[in-house]
């Protein structure tokens, strides 16, 4: 059996920022485990710019943003094993691996960081009728093809979901020569960034079907064609409404879901909310020495946060080798009124600092009020103009309101304000 | 007097914009956040531009992210990928190189990662 101090399982931009963070705060034996054959994870087929604006002020490609997460792991001479797929977590912090030149090895470790990131959801998620065939992939899948493969999917397609990944793929296929002839969005609204509609949809004038859905995929070996059907207020298709698209290609970009198979396997309580592990404020799940980051934890509208989140998870590892096992004073942060999640789920009282808590709401809120409060006493009070489900809201709470807390901590939004 | 209303591509806030036009010289920008939204708008209302990005094929067959190291305007697009797709560069390339001088004047396509 291998020891290490911390390992990393996922190379990706949550993993690369952990391992650099746990090295600067003084533990020197890291292994990150990374199942491709280079660093980066899934910023590598994101070939589009505009990462990096919050936290390099700089507007750069997916690559380029790995790169600079790359370079300091490198720098370090923080290990990496390439190629190599984790089997499984235990409790006692034992990561059983394999790769081609080693075969399956057992790796002890003394803290692990979670940081394998989502995947998406897929056709099946969603139960869309018809044809079984050849011409429909998730939206990253078809910008894995085109960006890293080099091989147009298709030529004459349809996007089903308004996610960025979609939209960005929207116009990737359409610089590459394909005609993109809808994106279909269930939702009054479309659950991508608004600079994407602008600049993915509208430059190309690719049209976008608010309130409407895929009601039937026709084909006998490849796609030949899709019924769209608009929807009402329940999302159930309208009657009538129906318009039949042909084409080739059917892209879903339909949500994604943190990859949390080792963390079941390992007994870590996950969130039924954010399918991801339920966290202490410094990121350490309920099974003491795993730590989780990035979109492994709670899906992120942006790398930038990706980095950020994952340099405190390294932080946290790193005290946890050098310092040993903490006693926790936890009390329990509650999503209240109009919020789909708030994360850390527990609160460490002993932990000393402020704490970030990281939300989103469940619907679309205009001139609203985020309130955090402890019981019935209200700690902290923001008004808000506009609060959406796309964009992940946060608010600080200041060290002396949580050494103040004596009951639960509740999260909520109040409307009209 | 004409007023254009944009949204802002330059981050993920996405504000919403307006401009106001006398013939072609911009009145004023209201809405914006920050100075580049401000450059955004009024850049947008006479002459639209967009970085461009993209992929080479390399010798061995795997693809290279690229981009155009400044804005392009957004009617060149399709005409750029048609130049570009015509590009095959020779490994080693390091992110930064320089794959296609002038690609447009002053403009040129460069790596945006490692090619091994």
């Amino acid at each position: 059996m291998k020891n290490y101090d911390i390992v990393i399982i996922g190379g990706g931009p949550a993993g690369l920022a952990a391992a650099v963070s746990a090295y600067d705060n003084g533990v020197k034996s890291i292994l990150i485990l990374e199942r491709d054959e280079c660093l980066g994870g899934i910023l590598n087929q994101c070939i589009h710019n505009g990462f990096g604006l919050t936290r390099f002020k700089e507007s750069m490609t997916g690559p380029e943003y790995a790169y600079k997460f790359i370079e300091e792991v490198q720098k370090r001479g923080i290990e990496v094993s390439l190629n190599t797929t984790v089997l499984s977590l235990t409790k006692d912090k034992v990561v059983t691996a394999i790769n081609s030149q080693e075969g399956v090895t057992l790796i002890k470790a003394k803290a692990v960081i979670l940081a394998m990131g989502c995947r998406e959801r897929s056709r099946g998620a969603l139960n869309v009728a018809g044809a079984r065939v050849a011409g429909i992939y998730s939206a990253g899948t078809a910008q894995k093809y085109v960006n890293v493969k080099g091989y147009l999917p298709g030529k004459d397609v349809v996007i089903l979901g308004s996610g960025d990944i979609g939209l960005i793929m929207a116009r990737r296929m359409t610089l590459e020569g394909a005609k993109v002839h809808a994106v279909c969005e269930i939702m009054p609204h479309s659950s991508g960034l608004k600079r994407n509609i602008v600049q993915c949809l509208n430059d190309f004038d690719i049209p976008l079907y608010l309130s409407h859905t895929i009601t039937r995929i026709d084909g006998d070996k490849r796609v030949t064609g899709v019924e769209i059907s608009a929807v009402d207020s329940d999302k159930k298709p309208i009657k009538g409404s129906e318009k039949y698209i042909k084409c080739d290609t059917v892209l879903f970009s339909v949500g994604l879901i943190p990859e949390n198979e080792l963390s079941k396997e390992a007994g870590i309580r996950l969130s039924p909310k954010t399918k991801g592990a339920e966290v202490y404020q410094n990121r350490e799940t309920d099974v003491s020495g795993i730590f989780a980051c990035g979109n492994v934890l709670q899906v992120h509208d942006l790398v930038d946060f990706v980095s950020e989140e994952s340099e405190l998870a390294g932080k946290s590892a790193s005290e946890y080798v050098l310092n040993g096992e903490a006693e926790k004073n936890a009390i329990n942060c509650i999503a209240g009124a109009n919020l789909s999640y708030v994360l850390p789920q527990r609160i460490d009282k002993n932990a000393g600092g402020s704490v970030t808590l990281f939300f989103r709401t469940s619907g679309v809120f205009k001139n609203c009020k985020i309130t955090v409060q402890d019981g019935q006493k209200t700690l902290l009070e923001i008004k808000k103009r506009v609060a959406v489900p796309g964009e992940m809201e946060r608010v600080n709470l200041t060290e002396d309101k949580i050494k103040s807390i004596v009951g639960e901590l509740t999260v909520g939004l109040e409307e009209g304000v | 007097m004409k007023k254009i209303s944009l949204t802002c591509v330059e981050c993920p806030l996405g504000c919403d914009i307006t401009v106001e036009l006398d013939g072609e010289r911009v009145v004023s920008v209201a809405g914006n956040t920050c100075p580049r939204g401000e450059k955004y708008a009024k850049a947008e209302v006479v002459c639209p531009k967009r970085v461009l990005t993209t992929t080479v094929r390399l010798e061995n067959g795997k693809m290279l992210p690229v981009k155009t190291n400044q804005p392009i305007e957004k009617s060149l697009t399709f005409n750029a990928m048609q130049r570009v797709s015509k590009v095959t560069v020779a490994s080693p390339i390091k992110i930064g190189d320089v794959i296609v001088k002038d690609l447009y004047e002053g403009i040129d396509l460069v790596a945006c990662a490692n090619s091994d």
